[in-house]
């Protein structure tokens, strides 16, 4: 695959036009006009409403399923269950995909899809559920990750064996026992002045799109299956359900429709594959949407956590060892993504000695999905705990702790990469600058700061720009855009060609229109799609010299171009006006025809990204209810390319770890059903919840991308829930260890410490 | 699936003109009837699949289920009347500063454009945020059925979560508000974890008179979310009463309003906790009811 990285032509002191500013998003009109096309917002003829049956048991033994009844229901079109899925070996990857999707031996969790139906209406297809008969065989259930663990739980598959244990012969519902580190933390520990070690947990949270999973699939006589979906991951659903279901991946064409909130939850199919099995019976096109009490039930949460988290540092602050074990929750089938936490907890800072183990733990609720930076959030809610814990025993100012221990380029992490030119040092310094935190704590509230990372990611990106007759310009994009990618990467092709944002306008391709592309996620898409569509218009540049050369009759190198025209390259070239792309363009028949640049690449050489969040609250130390008084977000962007989309991208990381510090939780009943399937009782902040959230973009550039960005959609929630907790430690006089830091938990905690003094 | 049939029959909607009418259609339903004031519970509900109505018998076209009217003193208030209407009757906000917090605090500004006082009582929470400080008001209901007028205390309307008294033919047409001695002033405060959109997990209503002297004649304290229905507890209000509310007083409140509370744990808050904010709540709505009573 052709790269430009080794070429990215970044260069500082280019003098930018477009990148950087925040022009107006080219989508907003539609999104805010309600015109965008949702998941369900597509309807064809003859369509079917789809709805699926879904287990109350949390773990049973699916005996039989009768479908029979329901299939005579007059305007049901057609019944699924368990039988119309290829069989496919469990404990493989695609074996938990496809009971993840459809129930096999057993049920795992309250909501787990056992069988569905398409009808002519809703009302019909509500009624037609009612007359599936399936029995159950139920069994003890587990919730609780620790719980799961131990010796006598309910095991809830039988042929697991825990992965990176020596011998492990006994069925289990530990999944993977994974270790990383580097030195020696014992003689680290022996070196520290002051050791402090502390447990924590954390609550499984929901993603909490507004947009609820909604999809219609249509198939015809021969084969061919168009899906129209809300997904951030159109190829990697395309080959999946391939797997799945046995079709070649010719066959299947995914248009991904707008995005109505992702973060992470939509990388992984849920009625997808259902909506398809669906449509091929009944031969008709069907729709699924999901409801709210059905994306609460059965998509992925995050990963709920416990973790031991233990440092050491000496006097003077210099951090000396760090030690973590770590469990992770991840809902009946592995895919937590857990190792990026041990790789990302401590990471920022420059340590010697780590150690780290970690458990991923099946248990019967529903399958964890990704969010913003899976799994690292979790377990920096206790590292950030213990580091201003430590700097507050040594009496140094938390921020300074964190400088004097900050990673710097050529630090060697503990995941092997080597750290290029990065931006913590100047994070801390900007966030110790910054107006919040030079502002005197108010009185009766409470102050804390957290520090958080994250790596970034690359991978497999395609792209094509094209260019019109009169000079406009389309792009052809794979990736989902989940926050504006598309508005960055169309200044980025305006910035490349010299021409004004405004001509140019991007569309979302389905899967049969570009090669494979990776998810949107782990902060890739404007990084990684913006260098296929920077290389794509660099590409076209020389097409387009090509031209100018050919009209001009010199060689193609003695043309340049520049700010959007051609030009002789110097006066022996010639006397030649300059020609602008429209004027090329437009004799594009004349010549040889279309105008295009087409990448594909494996992207690599993301720049990682830093952190820090300063909190100001104050606590009712009669109701333990916590007010979010002042918040404030420095991070390093490398560089903006949409300012006000940066800015969203911190506010809104910070909103949503704002409701998971706070309130968000999953309430099972002894039953092992879901109680809180509503936004009603499953508490995410509303509006008046957070104040505004002040944002500090820090530059320091990626210099292995042409404009020198960085992801900036994870680093965001890293932080929160460690600063807040810091707050509210500050402000009660105990550091809350546990999540969510609602009024009951916290009252007790204060009613706890006082009773103690 | 009704009356053997294999087809669901879609909900038939009836929006009559008067509450004759409307019982009528009530009274002859055959089928399982909801009646549909904002919707903003009904509707809510029949989404989520958790009631089934074949009939619905929207009551936003009776007039005088949609009026404020001044009458012996006091206020009649048609039942289905919006929440923000009642909002901005600025006689009301002086005189029953307590009922307009309660109903200010009801799901956000668009579910008070539709939810109204009737809705929320006859949706049967414990959690209603308008009904402790109603009762505490002590407001009186209007009810019309088939057999005619009956004249309710609010109190006895809810009889269990999600139950009242009403009969199957039976709608509140208004609520009457009595007029108010001197020196009265009533409040109402909850606590819920979140600022707006959210369920009481403890509210407290409090009505209550000063004499010239600043002394307590009379108080009615009602706490909600605390019970199977909202609690109208005397000892709270003898905790008051004859006293100058006073530090010794609300502490005395706070401890009844603790003790009187039968809560349940649920995904809203726990038996121990409501026990505690009860008290807490008690205090400080007390605390404001007294300013308003001083200043009137």
């Amino acid at each position: 695959m052709a790269t430009i990285l080794e070429k990215s032509g970044f260069n500082p002191d280019k003098k930018l036009k477009i990148v950087g500013s925040s022009p107006i998003k080219h989508d907003g009109i539609d999104k805010v006009t309600g015109r965008a096309k949702f998941g369900a917002d597509m309807y064809l003829p003859g369509m079917l409403v789809g709805k699926i049956l879904r287990s109350p048991h949390a773990h049973a033994i699916i005996k039989s399923i009768d479908i029979s009844a329901a299939e005579k229901l007059p305007g049901v079109k057609a019944v699924i269950c368990r039988d119309d899925f290829p069989e496919i070996k469990a404990g493989s990857a695609d074996g938990d995909m496809t009971r993840n999707a459809m129930a096999r031996e057993k049920a795992l969790y309250d909501g787990h899809p056992v069988a569905a139906v398409a009808a002519t209406s809703e009302s019909i297809a509500k009624e037609a559920l009612k007359l599936i008969k399936v029995e159950y065989e139920v069994l003890p259930h587990v919730i609780d990750p620790v719980e799961a663990m131990k010796p006598d739980a309910p095991i809830l598959h039988d042929y697991l064996r825990t992965k990176g244990v020596k011998g492990a012969d006994q069925p289990t519902n530990v999944v993977e026992r994974y270790e990383l580190g580097i030195g020696d933390v014992a003689a680290g520990f022996a070196e520290a002045d002051v050791i402090v070690e502390r447990e924590f947990d954390t609550k499984p949270m929901h993603q909490g799109y507004i947009e609820p999973q909604g999809c219609v699939a249509s198939t015809t006589e021969d084969g061919q299956i168009e899906l129209w979906c809300s997904t951030q991951a159109p190829w990697v659903y395309r080959d999946r359900l391939s797997n799945i279901l046995k079709i070649e991946t010719a066959k299947i064409r995914i248009q991904q429709s707008e995005m109505g909130g992702g973060f992470g939850g939509k990388t992984g199919f849920y009625p997808e594959p259902i909506a398809i099995q669906l449509s091929r019976k009944a031969r008709r096109p069907v729709k699924i949407a999901l409801t709210r009490n059905e994306v609460f039930r059965a998509t992925g949460p995050v990963s709920g956590t416990k973790s031991r988290i233990k440092i050491g540092c000496k006097k003077d602050g210099t951090i000396t060892a760090a030690e973590a074990e770590l469990i992770f929750q991840t809902g009946p089938f592995t895919g937590s993504a857990f190792t990026n936490a041990p790789q990302a907890m401590f990471t920022r800072y420059a340590l010697k000695n780590v150690k780290t183990v970690s458990y991923e733990v099946v248990s019967n609720r529903p399958k964890v999905n990704s969010f913003r930076a899976p799994c690292v959030p979790q377990v920096v809610f206790g590292v950030e705990g213990v580091i201003e814990e430590l700097a507050r025993k040594i009496g140094m100012d938390p921020i300074d702790f964190r400088l004097k221990n900050a990673a710097t380029e050529g630090y060697k992490t503990i995941y092997g990469e080597t750290f290029g030119p990065i931006g913590f040092v100047e994070t801390l310094e900007a966030a110790k600058k910054c107006d919040h935190y030079r502002t005197p704590v108010p009185p009766g509230q409470g102050r804390g700061t957290a520090s958080g990372f994250w790596f970034n990611r690359g991978g497999e990106t395609t792209g094509t720009l094209n260019i019109g007759i009169d000079g406009s310009v389309t792009l052809i994009l794979g990736t989902t855009d989940v926050a504006g990618s598309r508005i960055s990467i169309s200044m980025m092709a305006a910035e490349e060609l010299g021409i004004p944002v405004d001509k140019v306008r991007a569309v979302m391709a389905d899967t049969h229109s570009l090669g494979f592309n990776r998810v949107t996620a782990g902060s890739r898409t404007t990084f990684s799609t913006g260098m296929v569509i920077i290389d794509s218009a660099r590409k076209a540049i020389a097409e387009l010299c090509k031209r100018a050369a050919g009209l001009w009759g010199v060689s193609p190198d003695a043309v340049t171009f520049e700010d959007g025209y051609c030009k002789p390259a110097g006066a022996n070239v010639g006397n030649f006006e300059p020609l602008s792309i429209a004027q090329i363009a437009a004799k594009t028949m004349a010549t040889h025809g279309a105008i295009a640049g087409h990448s594909e690449m494996n992207v690599t050489g993301a720049g990682p990204g830093f952190g820090l969040h300063i909190v100001d609250v104050a606590v009712d130390q009669e109701t333990g209810r916590v007010d979010i008084k002042r918040y404030t977000v420095v991070e390093d962007a490398g560089k903006a390319i949409h300012r006000l989309q940066v800015e969203g991208q911190f506010q809104g990381g910070a909103v949503q770890g704002i409701g998971w510090a706070l309130n968000e939780e999953y309430c099972y009943g002894k039953d092992g059903r879901l109680e809180n399937p509503s936004f009603l009782d499953y508490r995410m902040p509303v509006a008046s919840d957070v104040p505004m959230i002040d944002t500090e973009i820090v530059e320091i550039p990626n210099p292995r991308h042409p404009y020198g960005l960085r992801g900036v959609g994870e680093v965001p929630v890293v932080p929160t829930m460690a600063a807040i907790a810091n707050a509210i430690g500050q402000c009660i006089g105990v550091r809350p260890q546990s999540l969510p830091m609602s009024p009951p938990k916290l009252l007790k905690l204060i009613d706890d410490h006082k009773a103690k003094k | 699936m009704r009356s053997g049939g294999v087809t669901r029959v879609d909900v038939r909607y009836e929006a009559p003109e008067t509450l004759q009418a409307a019982v009528a259609l009530l009274a002859s339903a055959g089928e399982p009837a909801k009646i549909l004031a904002g919707g903003t519970d009904v509707i809510v509900q029949m989404e989520t699949d958790l009631i089934e109505p074949a009939l619905l018998v929207d009551i936003k076209k009776i007039p005088e289920l949609r009026q404020i009217v001044a009458e012996n003193g006091g206020f009649r208030i048609g039942a289905a009347v919006p929440g923000l209407t009642i909002m901005d009757h600025a006689a009301l906000a002086k005189t029953w500063p307590g009922v307009l917090d309660g109903v200010k605090l009801i799901g956000s500004i668009q579910v008070r454009g539709r939810a109204s006082i009737g809705g929320n009582l006859c949706n049967g929470s414990p959690a209603a945020d308008s009904v402790p400080p109603l009762i505490a008001a002590g407001a009186i209901a209007r009810i019309i059925g088939s057999k005619g007028t009956r004249e309710v205390p609010v109190e006895k309307i809810p009889t269990a979560p999600g139950k009242t008294s009403l009969a199957k033919d039976e709608i509140i047409a208004s609520f009457f508000l009595p007029p108010r001695a001197p020196h009265s002033g009533d409040a109402y405060q909850r606590f819920t974890p979140r600022t707006e959109m959210d369920i009481a997990v403890v509210g407290v209503g409090i009505n209550l008179t000063l004499d010239s002297s600043g002394t307590c004649t009379a108080a009615r304290v009602v706490l909600g979310a605390v019970a199977p229905t909202v609690l109208l507890s005397k000892e709270c209000a003898d905790a008051l009463i004859g006293t100058k509310v006073d530090a010794a007083a609300l502490d005395k409140l706070a401890a009844a309003a603790s003790a009187a509370c039968r809560p349940i744990d649920d995904k809203r808050g726990t038996k121990e906790y409501r026990i505690k904010i009860a008290g807490v709540l008690a205090k400080r709505t007390a605390q404001q009811a007294l300013e308003v009573a001083r200043k009137n």
